[in-house]
């Protein structure tokens, strides 16, 4: 897995790609958990080049959705989604929980 | 029905119980995969349910990493794959484990129960069985 994080004025933009697998998911929620605790909520997560995600990875997804929803002070929104990992995501109830925009600049815009 | 699968002839794969496993094991179902010709996204069910299934094994069966091996066996039959998975941990009873609630807002999702939950929707036929300390895990997933 590798993870690209830019940061921009009104939110911060990951990148994952690879495998988000429990090998990898615990360096995932670190990235994620930094950002989190340095007081920004509003994240884009660009799913475009990650192969595969496991439960422990949307459990990772869902813990940072609830920290950030906390107080209505922002949001995760998931963009580029490719469409097993939309099938995945599906199947677990997720995409009533998470915006899925089609590309990362939409997404940016509307977080 | 499900005895006819185990045979003598399937090849026998043998992983350490660590995480760092997963990314092995998920490179031979794939290969597993393309042999029968399923489609991307069956294809991607299957290493995911494979993926969950080694998951457990270490975190449920062994109690954590390196404490045990896990053995993987498959084969291609007609228009199935049948996968059997075993492990020489803890029994698991996949009645003790509840299924997630989908339908719940987000502050009453419940961590646990997803990978069992993908299991069981993602593959056609599912079996657990534990005896003389080794649990066996078979799952066939069809061709459409």
């Amino acid at each position: 897995m590798e993870i690209e994080h830019t940061a921009y004025k009104r939110c911060d933009l990951i990148k994952v790609k690879g495998r988000l697998d429990s090998a990898s998911v615990p360096e995932f929620e670190e990235r994620l958990k930094q950002i989190t605790n340095s007081g920004r909520y509003r994240i884009v997560i660009d799913l475009e080049d990650l192969q595969f995600i496991s439960s422990a990875g949307l459990r990772a997804l869902i813990s940072t959705q609830k920290v950030c929803r906390r107080y209505n002070r922002g949001e995760v929104v998931l963009a580029n989604v490719p469409e097993n990992i939309k099938a995945a995501l599906d199947l677990a109830g997720f995409t009533t929980l998470f915006k899925i925009f089609p590309d990362v600049v939409s997404a940016v815009a509307n977080v | 029905m499900f005895e006819t699968y185990v045979d003598a002839l399937m090849p026998k794969y043998t992983f350490p119980g660590q995480y760092e496993s997963l990314a092995q094991i998920a490179a031979l179902i794939r290969q597993a995969t393309q042999e029968l010709g399923l489609s991307s996204l069956d294809a991607y069910t299957v290493e995911m349910a494979v993926d969950e299934a080694c998951t457990n094994i270490i975190e449920h069966a062994y109690g954590g990493e390196g404490l045990g091996e896990i053995e993987l066996e498959y084969k291609i039959e007609a228009d199935s794959l049948i996968i059997i998975l075993r492990d020489h941990g803890k029994p698991f009873n996949p009645k003790k484990v509840r299924p997630p609630r989908r339908d719940v807002p987000l502050k009453r999702r419940r961590n646990r129960g997803l990978g069992l939950y993908f299991i069981h929707q993602w593959m056609d036929e599912v079996r657990f069985d534990f005896s003389e300390g080794t649990n066996t895990l078979t799952m066939v997933k069809r061709k459409r």
